[in-house]
């Protein structure tokens, strides 16, 4: 394994190749593929957040301009198979048509087809349906409680998982700890909403029964699930991976639209295209993110290392399962954070209500708890009247004690949380920090500094599938990459998914590059279709600079074996004497002696009798990558390795809160950034940015807000705020490097950077603005209006006291 | 979100506007379209026809008469933003339009648009109620005027007649020792406010008020003017005390708005922050100092 | 309906219903498809086009009410066939995008940005593209980009092509 620093290419400033084409306006997004005869969906959604269906007239819309057919639920069930669920919930099923009931306001019930997107919506508005409003339930702590409206009356109850893990002597050290505190804290419903929306185009051919998608998706066994919901083997699907995706951080897993267009296409005979209008999308197409509500409790002593944590959390899922659930487990792989927290007790309980389906979201769960988790730290020190950065000092992970086993039972790889601390600081002193803040109070602003040291679990090994359902015995987590080198010497190399903007044409070539000792740029990355494609994990979990960057590299290494082979054997001289050097395979005791690239490759494409025996000719290699540390599956007592390594972020920023108004502004934003490695920086402090960017929507503006009638009121951009160029400020990123001993490069993800610890810090700079009034705020996302409100109250308040 | 089906049209001039808006209830004059269209591509909005007029000539100005500025309808924000004479003479409303929506939106938006669309937030509805601005309209061959209060009665809702079309908004010219201030209050820089403020002051020779208007608008389903609270400043020296109390005496009985963004209870407090600060600033503008800055001043 | 289009300089003639938006007019009848719908009402600004010379939300324009304009589109301001212009290339050298999806309507924001202010201050480039909402970048490296082209091309006599 490498170290930092000893590159040619990789961490080297490259430009990202696949930036040309976008900078053009040339990206292959999907709804710039157009297939002859294409015809377009428009969605019928209900307007009840909980409705029986009890007759679709379609008449008057099949008599209008342009349109072809509309299938209703009934129609697409009896066809297809209902969706694919990680849990074990067969009486949770999710179609992407309702079928009899409707489970939420935006679910999509019927489509019609027509000649243009514009006459399918004329059609939509057409189509009669009569519904039955029924009881409903929204709020997670009601869906709980007995007697709550059943969004699944078959289920039962309205609880999809409620699983209790206890790693260490939770109760001996609750017992044995001189103070506790609890704490109650929310991370409100949002998500990474994509500024394209999802869209498929799906298109069958019966004469050679294949299925062609095109697709904006980010999303594993895309291919295999579209396959089994509509009955027809994973090998009759081809999904093209060169579409390009217009932005996903997780969400765009648009199986249920994939399904209906897929049906249409078979049924109707032509290819069917989708493409989420922004109501849609938000409404009903089920890329909501978490609604989590955490109940958590620490055992601390008095100089503030907390010895025990228990923690609740209750998801709000949304009417159906969708990855959702999973997203309670993930973080069960770093739930102490980078702290040194010795037991944990972890309760993760998913709840349906009536509102949106939730899909994955960038993360996975990980920036909800450590919002938690965060907050927590505050408030010890807080309570203890200590400063919080030393709290986290003497609770941190330290250097040398890597690996680390935490109690759940994963292993951190590597670390070096005191130093990138420290770098931070270096620059932006604590106490200039400090000062300024009291300059701003004492300028009658409210000001607050907020921290946040949070771990960024990377490279997807999806082992918490297992540990909320013991049914799934999945412990393979791979990635591959093909590379070849043709006739005249061109290299290709291919890649088995979609991006969305990660760069991965741009890390293929520059390991591949720096293996084979050759320019990046001369590398040819192609995206072959499904069919075409070795396996791959998909870009999840923050897994692709370690999983794909691992697949290219061991697939580089294995043809520079093979080229030093050939070269050794036809300079007629032993393996070990041979030295590969940009392309040249020469003698090591007579450099002199040499065979070039050209000569390479003309043996072996052309001269079979100077290749060494048993050698296949041609210079095609691939390479099938596992997932380090992967294999294993959870012990019965609930403990396992998930994902191999644990990028590091520590969030510092001073906030400035106009008491008047309630309106935080940002001042200062400093972060100290180590995910090992960096294959290219400009992908990496980019990613990081925009994380960041996420994570001040989360904190202070995005939330899918519903009323108390069920409708989501936040269903546009007007009312669901996004952050504009306004709202990020500039953030100064210092980068340290800590490598992974796992990987191939030292590297470590980092596509869900900024976002993991931003909501945190935010949160926490704004309680301590306000803590001296006596309030806190422990709900996102922090509104201007909430928060003015509060400040308000307790000004009043203040004001009252002090005339008694 | 693709809008129902409509019949387009081109007006070549007011008249032939009017006449189509009389010969169909279901057609709307189009002009910048920037709140009209995203109306009609949720289907909120579903004119049968619409009449653009966006290339009437005659629509579009900007100019000095006897009794003020006058502004045609069709005059794009982003032209009056710009304008030499505006920022001279309505110094107010040259204030208040950088806050509206952005730059590509301002492109297209126009003065008249604004007005007619009546949305409670909108600034230029707030500095026409403030500075008593006269607006013009047409319907059937006839130019009425009318006065900006009483003009946006609430939530997008105006007192234009059926068929008629705004033609143009005159603003009053204040002489002497003038000073403005504007602020609002909004999640993002270029939301909606939730709250805004508007103060214009004339002040003497001794530097008291000899003339003040203030506006509040966003907090509730139209821009007011908070008229006691001018009656009692006029003659003042603006002491921020009897300022603030005289604004706050004026608010006690709005019907604040309550939505997903702000409640009514932050709207009726903000309204007073906000128009306090909106009068010091004009004070100090007044005064040749320049206004404080708040954080929310954009 | 007919209606005449001047778009990127070369005159089109094309039938379009009244309520086809400027938007889906260039991308769906004319090829153009480097302007990209984000949201269809206003806010996104993924469908910015040049209008005149100012930058415009085109799926705020129905394609009639376009017709006796200059359109420039991102097709507009390519120099040619794997040519890119300055502001292009600055956003390649930062690294301004990354999804791709909302940067061709940035790019014309910085068109029009630069065309009437070519020294413009780091608030004034936020400012310029306050209306474009990116979801992958957090908008550093944008910001960069149009920094680094303004200084570029203020070293270049370049005329103003751009403005009506």
């Amino acid at each position: 394994m490498s170290a930092t620093g000893h590159h040619r290419y990789v961490s080297s400033d490259r430009r990202v190749r696949e930036d040309r084409r976008f900078v053009a306006g040339k990206g292959n997004f999907v709804a710039d593929v157009e297939l002859p005869n294409m015809k377009h969906v428009a969605v019928v959604t209900c307007p009840h957040a909980a409705a029986r269906i009890k007759s679709i007239d379609k008449s008057a819309a099949l008599a209008m301009p342009g349109v072809h057919y509309v299938v209703d639920g009934a129609e697409l069930a009896a066809a297809t198979l209902p969706l694919m669920t990680g849990l074990d919930t067969p009486n949770v099923p999710r179609r992407p048509l309702a079928l009899d009931v409707a489970r939420y306001s935006g679910e999509w019930v019927a489509a019609v087809v027509a000649d243009s997107r514009a006459q399918a919506e004329d059609a939509a508005e057409a189509i009669e349906i009569d519904y039955e409003a029924l009881p409903f339930v929204l709020d997670a702590e009601q869906a709980l409680e007995h007697g709550s409206p059943l969004v699944h009356e078959a289920h039962g109850s309205n609880v999809l998982l409620d699983k209790t893990f206890v790693w260490g002597e939770v109760e001996k050290d609750f017992a044995a700890a001189p103070r506790k505190l609890s704490l109650r804290v929310k991370w409100g419903r949002s998500s990474t909403v994509p500024i394209e929306t999802f869209g498929v185009v799906a298109s069958w051919d019966p004469w050679r029964d294949m299925l062609d998608v095109h697709a904006s998706i980010q999303m594993p066994r895309y291919a295999d699930q579209i396959g089994i919901a509509l009955k027809i083997p994973a090998t009759s699907v081809r999904v093209h991976h060169d579409v390009d995706v217009g932005g996903s951080y997780g969400v765009k897993r648009g199986i249920k639209h994939t399904v209906l267009c897929g049906y249409l296409s078979r049924r109707l005979g032509f290819p069917v295209r989708l493409i989420e209008d922004r109501l849609e999308n938000m409404r009903g197409g089920d890329a909501h993110g978490p609604e989590r509500l955490f109940d958590v409790e620490v055992a601390f002593d008095d100089q503030g290392i907390v010895r025990s944590m228990k923690m609740r959390a209750l998801e709000n899922v949304g009417a159906y399962a969708g990855r959702s659930p999973f997203q309670l487990g993930k973080p069960i792989g770093a739930i102490v954070g980078p702290y040194k927290i010795a037991s944990v007790e972890y309760r993760a309980i998913a709840v349906v209500t009536n509102k949106t389906t939730q899909d994955a979201v960038r993360g996975f769960g990980q920036g909800p708890t450590n919002l938690a988790l965060e907050r927590t730290m505050d408030e010890v020190a807080n309570v203890l009247g200590l400063d919080p950065l030393e709290v986290r000092k003497r609770n941190l992970i330290r250097h040398d004690e890597f690996p680390y086993l935490i109690p759940s039972g994963t292993t951190y790889d590597s670390g070096n949380y005191e130093t990138v601390i420290a770098k931070v600081l270096a620059d932006t002193g604590y106490d200039d920090l400090k000062a300024e803040r009291d300059r701003l109070r004492a300028a009658g602003k409210l000001a607050g500094i907020g921290m946040a040291a949070c771990l960024e679990p990377s490279g997807g090994n999806a082992t918490f599938e297992a540990l909320l359902n013991p049914a799934i015995t999945t412990s393979t987590f791979m990635d591959s990459c093909r590379i070849n080198i043709d006739g005249m010497g061109a290299i290709t190399a291919t890649m088995h998914t979609t991006s969305s903007g990660q760069g991965h044409e741009t890390l293929l070539g520059t390991v591949i590059g720096e293996v084979l000792q050759v320019d990046p740029d001369m590398v040819r990355v192609t995206r072959p279709d499904s069919l075409n494609s070795l396996p791959s994990g998909t870009p999840v979990g923050s897994r692709m600079a370690i999983m794909l960057g691992g697949a290219a590299f061991h697939a580089a290494n294995k043809l520079k074996a093979k080229l030093t082979a050939i070269g050794a054997h036809d300079l007629g001289i032993p393996l070990e004497r041979a030295v590969y050097q940009d392309g040249s395979v020469s003698d090591r005791d007579a450099p002199q002696n040499k065979r070039a690239w050209a000569d390479l490759v003309q043996i072996a494409f052309r001269n079979y009798h100077r290749m060494p025996p048993g050698f296949e000719p041609g210079l095609a290699v691939e390479h099938v990558y596992q997932v380090p540390t992967g294999g294993t599956l959870p012990t019965p007592d609930g403990r396992v390795q998930m994902y191999p390594c644990f990028s590091f972020e520590f969030h510092l920023l001073l906030l400035s809160i106009d008491p008047d108004l309630g309106r935080p502004e940002i001042v200062r934003y400093r972060l100290g950034h180590d995910c090992g490695t960096q294959i290219n920086p400009k992908i990496v402090r980019g990613m990081t940015m925009g994380g960041i960017a996420h994570g001040i929507g989360a904190a202070l503006y995005e939330e899918f807000a519903y009323n108390d009638d069920g409708q989501l009121i936040a269903q546009s951009f007007m009312d669901y705020l996004l952050p504009s160029s306004h709202e990020v400020p500039a953030v100064d990123i210092v980068d340290h490097e800590t490598p992974s001993p796992h990987t191939v490069l030292g590297q470590k993800g980092s596509g869900e950077s900024g976002y993991l610890g931003a909501p945190a810090a935010i949160a926490n700079a704004v309680n301590d603005a306000i803590r001296g009034l006596g309030i806190s705020i422990n709900t996102l996302p922090i509104k201007v209006s909430t928060l003015g409100d509060l400040i308000a109250a307790a000004q009043e308040a203040a004001k009252v006291k002090k005339g008694n | 979100m693709k809008a129902a089906p409509f019949e387009y049209a081109r007006a070549a001039d007011v008249d032939e506007a009017c006449a189509w808006l009389a010969a169909d209830d279901g057609a709307r004059l189009i002009a910048g379209g920037q709140t009209l269209v995203p109306m009609m591509a949720m289907r909120l909005a579903r004119p049968t026809r619409l009449i653009d007029i966006n290339r009437i000539a005659a629509l579009s100005y900007i100019r000095a008469d006897q009794d003020g500025i006058a502004i045609g309808a069709t005059t794009r924000q982003r032209l009056v933003e710009r304008d030499e004479l505006v920022a001279a003479k309505v110094p107010l409303l040259a204030r208040a339009i950088p806050n509206i929506g952005h730059a590509a939106t301002r492109a297209r938006g126009t003065i008249g648009g604004s007005l007619a669309n009546a949305d409670p937030a909108a600034e230029i509805s707030l500095v026409a109620v403030t500075l008593d601005a006269t607006l013009s309209y047409r319907a059937g061959g006839k130019t009425t005027d009318v006065p900006a209060r009483g003009f946006h009665v609430g939530a997008m809702v105006t007192s234009l007649p059926e068929g008629a079309c705004l033609t143009a908004v005159r603003f009053p010219v204040w002489q002497g020792k003038i000073g403005t201030g504007f602020h609002e209050v909004n999640a993002r820089s270029s939301d909606f406010a939730f709250v805004s403020a508007a103060a214009q002051v004339e002040l003497g020779a001794d530097n008291k008020c000899r003339r003040i208007a203030i506006g509040v608008g966003a907090a509730t389903d139209h821009p007011i003017r908070l008229e006691s609270a001018e009656r009692q400043l006029t003659g003042t020296a603006l002491d921020p005390k009897a300022v603030r109390a005289a604004i706050e005496a004026a608010l006690t009985d709005i019907e604040a708005l309550d939505d997903l963004h702000a409640t009514a209870a932050y709207r009726r407090r903000v309204a007073a922050v906000l128009a306090a600060r909106a009068v010091a600033d004009a004070f100090a503008d007044a005064q040749g100092n320049k206004a404080q800055g708040h954080a929310d001043a954009h | 309906m007919r209606i005449e289009l001047n778009v990127n300089g070369a005159v089109h003639e094309i039938e379009v219903e009244p309520r086809t938006t400027l938007l889906d007019c260039l991308r769906d009848r004319l090829d153009l498809k480097g302007a990209h719908a984000g949201c269809e009402h206003g806010v996104c600004g993924a469908c910015t086009v040049l209008f005149d010379g100012a930058a415009v939300r085109s799926c705020l324009m129905f394609a009639a009410q376009a017709a006796g304009s200059a359109i420039t589109t991102i097709e507009g301001v390519t120099p040619g066939p794997g040519e890119l212009s300055p502001i292009q290339d600055a956003f390649c050298e930062t690294h301004g995008l990354q999804c791709g999806y909302c940067t061709p309507a940035m790019i014309m924001a910085a068109h029009a940005l630069l065309a009437g202010n070519p020294a413009p201050t780091r608030e004034e480039i936020v400012e310029a593209i306050s209306g474009n909402i990116c979801r992958c970048t957090g908008y550093a490296q944008i910001v960069e980009a149009i920094a680094l082209a303004a200084e570029r091309m203020r070293g270049v006599n370049r005329p103003r092509s751009l403005t009506e």
